[in-house]
């Protein structure tokens, strides 16, 4: 059974600077009488009683400003950060793609870093060898992997990280934006890929800015806004709080048809929702029935 | 088998503190699990290390070969001691020293190093300290090359008993005798493993609170550096404690405070047997309490600060 739960869960950081990340502080702090305050670590909530529960397949956008919480989010939920308060329960075999170059050896070629991915992830060496061709396939490195990692492009390494978290049928699916680094056709095929493996078994949470691709990934939403939960529910809604507008109305009548909307309701919806919206004069009001 | 596993894993999630014991061994436990990741990571510090040279590991061999001779030379003729034993005694020492010091002063950098992937994947913390003491593992076995072939040139010296604190090395009465090597070099083997079981929890317990206070790995630094020079390894122990030595006078002082060093008994429990001396029992007491206690002390620490290393690095 695959799921997350969060509850009131708060992540805070201590903010050390040069003079109080040492021993001279608590040590000579000890000694002679009290100097001024005793000022603490100053400590920056990142965020603040978060309670979610995620379920078997869902796939879940994460939008918000920069800075709103998302990264932490989802490092939370991929239990990196224990929550410093409150609680949270993760149970089914994660797979996180953070930041493209960490965890990725720059000297080293792309085969053994797709190895040391998959040790990381939970696979065996052996598991491993016998998916690297298949990786190498759908990455379409082919000799470069071969290569040190220092010689790729930050496309090729979306693709290499990609590869391998794509053929490790991971449960839980944790992307941060940067996924957009890859050109068009790959990121098709990667599209694909990702929406077969979240149809499959698990879960996904996405975090990014571009809605196209949250729509074709994604069907449910979370809006943080300074390190709370802002809204969760149905994506259009959530990004219609959170852009104030229709996220279809500046989509492409192909990306809607790719995300199984009919382009011709869309507009038909939004002009009728519009006319409302002047008539009654509560525009900022979320619209409940956007779908 | 897999849903008893997985339920483990569950019931380990459900403990809504991360101040939690079970976790604390749950880390541990996986951590271990994960032996090929570690081990591979391990080697990979080696390789990188040496990249793109010609010989790679083997300089590690080489420039301690180079660092034995020159110290066995200089110290066995400032000592006035028996070049042929003495160069084996500063090598089996200064192999074992390496170890302790790499795991010391690399062991609180380890969290610090490791800061990218600590907030990048989520995986047990002790991955990285089986890291590093697996790296020093293969450094030391790599230095060992350098015991095989000088114990095979020095053999007959070394496999009769003999004595050190003299020039021709021969046992005589008032000189400190040693039995010399025999089946009880196998001894050393049980004895490395005590010195790998305190350097792991040494590693684990000194990078979390370097991890916290960035002034403790250089507070330590400057201890460790002091340490090499208090511990007999480049200079003979025997000196102090042959009544014929030259320096069986200061014995009364020295000897009690080398015996609390407790560097000197890690050290002992490997590099004696390998070289045909007799361990203390009060080495192995040492050694084997240091371990107890100091993992004892190491899982409560994990116990409370695990979960606070991602925000520490």
């Amino acid at each position: 059974m695959v799921s997350i739960d969060v509850n009131n869960a708060s992540v805070a950081f201590p903010i050390f600077d040069a003079k109080s990340r040492s021993l001279k502080k608590k040590v000579l702090g000890k000694v002679g009488g009290k100097i001024g305050t005793e000022a603490k670590v100053p400590v920056i909530e990142a965020l603040h009683d978060i309670t979610l529960s995620l379920n078997e397949g869902e796939r879940v956008a994460l939008v918000g400003h920069n800075g709103a919480g998302k990264s932490t989010l989802l490092r939370l939920l991929s239990g990196i950060y224990e929550p410093t308060t409150g609680s949270c329960r993760i149970s089914g075999k994660i797979a996180p793609i953070f930041d493209m170059g960490v965890g990725m050896d720059q000297e080293i070629s792309g085969y053994e870093n797709i190895l040391i991915r998959g040790l990381y992830l939970g696979k065996s060496r052996r598991e491993m060898e016998k998916r690297v061709d298949d990786i190498a396939e759908f990455t379409e490195l082919g000799d470069y992997l071969q290569m040190p990692l220092r010689t790729y492009s930050t496309g090729m390494r979306v693709r290499l990280a990609l590869g391998v978290v794509t053929s490790i049928d991971p449960e839980i699916l944790l992307l941060d934006e940067g996924i957009g680094a890859v050109d068009d056709a790959f990121l098709k095929k990667a599209r694909n890929r990702l929406a077969d493996l979240v149809r499959r078994s698990g879960m996904l949470v996405f975090a990014s800015h571009s809605d196209e691709l949250l729509f074709e990934l994604c069907t449910s939403a979370i809006w943080m806004d300074e390190g709370h939960i802002r809204a969760h529910g149905s994506l259009r809604d959530v990004i219609w709080q959170y852009k104030g507008y229709d996220p279809y109305q500046n989509m492409s009548a192909e990306g809607l048809e790719r995300i199984g909307v009919n382009p011709a309701e869309v507009h038909r919806a939004d002009n009728s929702l519009a006319s409302e919206e002047l008539a009654t004069g509560s525009g900022s009001v979320a619209p409940d029935g956007a779908r | 088998m897999q849903a008893t596993v997985e339920e483990k894993r569950a019931a380990a999630f459900a403990e809504s503190s991360p101040r939690s014991l079970t976790r604390a061994f749950a880390d541990l436990r996986d951590g271990f699990a994960a032996r090929e990741l570690w081990s591979h990571l391990g080697w990979q510090d080696i390789k990188q290390r040496y990249r793109r040279s010609v010989l790679g590991p083997f300089w590690i061999t080489i420039s301690q070969a180079v660092i034995a001779l020159g110290l066995g030379l200089l110290y066995g003729v400032l000592f006035g001691q028996n070049f042929q034993t003495f160069l084996p005694y500063v090598l089996t020492g200064l192999i074992t020293w390496t170890f302790i010091q790499n795991c010391l002063t690399e062991g609180m950098e380890t969290f610090i190093a490791n800061e990218g992937l600590i907030k990048h994947l989520p995986a047990p913390i002790s991955i990285y300290t089986l890291r590093t003491v697996w790296r020093q593992f293969l450094m030391f076995a790599h230095n060992a090359i350098v015991y095989v072939v000088v114990v095979g040139i020095f053999f007959v010296n070394l496999s009769q008993p003999y004595a050190t604190s003299d020039q021709d090395g021969i046992c005589r009465p008032g000189l400190t005798c040693h039995p010399g090597l025999s089946w009880q070099w196998l001894l050393g083997l049980p004895g490395f493993i005590l010195v790998i079981l305190n350097m792991a929890w040494i590693t684990m317990f000194f990078g979390i609170i370097s991890t916290r206070f960035r002034d403790f790995p250089q507070l330590i630094n400057a201890i460790v550096q002091l340490m090499f020079y208090l511990t007999p390894i480049v200079w003979p122990i025997d000196q102090l404690t042959s009544p014929a030595g030259p320096r069986h006078n200061l014995a009364h002082i020295v000897l009690p405070i080398i015996k609390l060093n407790p560097i000197y008994h890690l050290i002992q429990v490997v590099r004696a047997p390998f070289i045909g001396q007799v361990v203390s029992p009060w080495s192995y007491v040492v050694c084997g309490g240091m371990a107890i206690v100091g993992w004892f002390v190491t899982v409560f620490m994990m116990r409370n600060y695990r979960a606070r290393i991602s925000y520490w690095v």
